[in-house]
């Protein structure tokens, strides 16, 4: 384990808490803006710099706005009088390390894993390109169309409103 | 001669490397660089603040500053003791952590941005395999900066600022990095060193930059427009409207805070039009073939003071859209105009290299741009204002 990993990997978990504990909406949403940060810097700590810029450019850039935006216009941004946790917080954490444990016990038992670990593999941008280009064609044009169809049934639904009105 | 004052910057440096113990050098390099580029562009700041201030007096026929130093050329030294030496007040009900932590996340991005244009032959501080996305990943903290300032400050108007930015940098995003997609589908590469490589060479003592071709023109005009927008110029300057918001988003800062997003602003308006001039200007090639003894970085700065000559000159002259001109103007006729723009460059890369193709292209962007225009202002009654009582 690295430095920068060690550095990254803080600041994520930092931030993950702080996203579930803070009481104020607006400072959970930067708090996760911060996850999202840490974790483009651990892709870029792989060399993975495609995979690091998007996530970036998309939860940065446009998630971590949506978040906040999707508070301000919801009024939910006061801060809660009462506790914000679950009376039954202890069952929550329970269930969560008992999923936790078997998803891990069954990933560590499994024989598709490689006994040892596979050397980095080498993708340069043009590469990502190429293959989105040529052997991928057909996911992203249905991704392609999905985006289009959600976006055109957004407006739609925004228009329907403001007649109704 | 010419060849040893083109690289100046570069020997320089690698001379000062090569001072440094063996195990230092990786880091004296990279902090030489960040210094260096640290240093001209916040020297360029403070130069463009004074010419800004002259140039828009000049334009509104009055002086501008005139009082610190000949000609008044010593006026940012004093705004900066200035911003230095102010009170910085916060509002008693503004949110401490966020308030302070707004300029800065602001100001770093904006920095990180300068580290991928090529500023001159070899001149680049990181020439990642994908630059150009880097820069555009790096620009996305800004809107988050804004909303922090806007939102921390608990005022109404630096909300309502905050919000109007938002929505405008998000619209404006998109053509800006639709117009990039042409030149990155032309150069094949989204590393901004190859991108300028590809610009190199001349026909006919002209430069093969992208701007001199149908699509290239086209999108370098949607690129710049969108860039005004990204870096809330006028006559995009709805955020922070005096008029009618006061200040937007940082209305409640003041001092040295104050300064900073100043600074951010300005630097982030440097950073996209040195990504302008990479894509479509020619990097740091020179215009004319008999002027390659010119150093390589003196063309790049060049550049960089025509473009920023060209956001005064435009902030003196055009009044301040309204917000749903604004919208309609993105979604519209930028976003249209852009997507055909990427057809168009197709089209380029595929014919033959002749004539045809330069007509075809030019009537493809020429065609749209009056066709999208029309259907723009179809609406609209546009006639001569006529007013019932003050006539």
């Amino acid at each position: 384990m690295t430095l920068p990993f060690a550095i990254f990997a803080l600041l994520i978990i930092m931030g993950a808490v702080a996203a579930i504990t803070l009481r104020n909406l607006v400072h959970c949403a930067l708090a996760l803006a911060l996850t999202f940060v840490a974790l483009a810097a651990l892709y870029l700590q792989l060399d993975a710099q495609f995979v690091g810029f998007a996530q970036l450019l998309i939860y940065v850039g446009a998630v971590a706005i949506l978040i906040v935006f999707a508070i301000l216009l919801t009024h939910s941004s006061e801060m809660p009088r009462r506790s914000i946790f679950s009376s039954s917080w202890a069952i929550g954490i329970g269930t969560a390390v008992g999923v936790f444990a078997v998803l891990g016990g069954l990933v560590l038992s499994s024989r598709v894993l490689p006994g040892t670990i596979p050397p980095p593999p080498q993708a340069t941008v043009r590469q990502i390109g190429d293959a989105l280009m040529t052997k991928y064609i057909l996911p992203l044009e249905v991704m392609g169309l999905l985006l289009t169809a959600a976006l055109i049934g957004a407006v739609i639904i925004a228009l329907r409103e403001r007649r109704g009105e | 001669m010419a060849e040893s004052m083109d690289q100046l910057f570069v020997t320089l440096k690698l001379w000062l490397v090569s001072l440094a113990p063996a195990q230092w050098q990786s880091v004296v390099s990279a902090l030489l660089s960040v210094a260096a580029v640290i240093a001209a562009f916040a020297t360029l700041f403070a130069l463009t603040t004074i010419l800004e201030r002259k140039g828009l007096g000049r334009m509104q026929n009055r002086y501008g500053p005139n009082r610190v130093g000949p000609f008044g050329f010593l006026q940012p030294l004093a705004d900066g003791l200035k911003a230095l030496t102010k009170e910085d007040l916060v509002p008693r009900s503004a949110d401490r952590v966020v308030h302070f932590l707004a300029p800065l996340v602001l100001v770093v991005p904006v920095f990180l941005a300068l580290a991928v244009l090529p500023m001159g032959r070899n001149m680049v501080i990181v020439d990642l395999d994908s630059g150009v996305l880097f820069f555009f990943a790096v620009g996305a903290a800004t809107e988050l900066s804004v909303f922090m300032a806007g939102w921390s400050s608990r005022n109404k108007y630096s909300l309502l600022g905050a919000m109007r930015a938002i929505a405008q940098m998000i619209s404006y995003e998109v053509p800006l990095i639709l117009s990039a997609i042409s030149v990155i589908m032309m150069a094949g590469s989204l590393s901004t060193a190859k991108i300028v490589e590809a610009q190199a060479g001349y026909s006919g003592g002209l430069p093969h930059w992208y701007v001199l071709t149908p699509w290239g023109l086209a999108g370098f005009a949607l690129f710049m427009v969108a860039a005004a927008a990204e870096s809330n110029r006028s006559p995009f300057d709805l955020p922070e409207g005096e008029s009618e918001i006061i200040a937007g988003y940082y209305i409640e800062y003041s001092g040295f805070k104050f300064a900073l997003f100043f600074l951010g602003e300005y630097i982030g308006m440097f950073a996209v039009s040195g990504l302008a001039i990479t894509l479509f200007l020619g990097g740091w090639h020179a215009p004319f073939s008999w002027l390659t003894w010119v150093p390589s970085y003196v063309w790049f700065f060049a550049k960089l003071f025509a473009l920023i000559g060209g956001f005064i000159w435009v902030r003196g002259t055009l009044p301040r859209l309204r917000m749903d001109q604004l919208m309609n103007f993105a979604w519209k006729f930028m976003l249209p105009m852009a997507l055909i723009n990427i057809f168009a460059a197709a089209i380029w890369h595929f014919m033959p290299n002749a004539i045809a193709r330069w007509a075809v292209c030019a009537v493809l962007v020429f065609g749209s741009y009056v066709f999208l225009g029309q259907a723009l202002f179809r609406h609209q009654n546009l006639a001569k204002r006529t007013y019932r009582y003050a006539d």
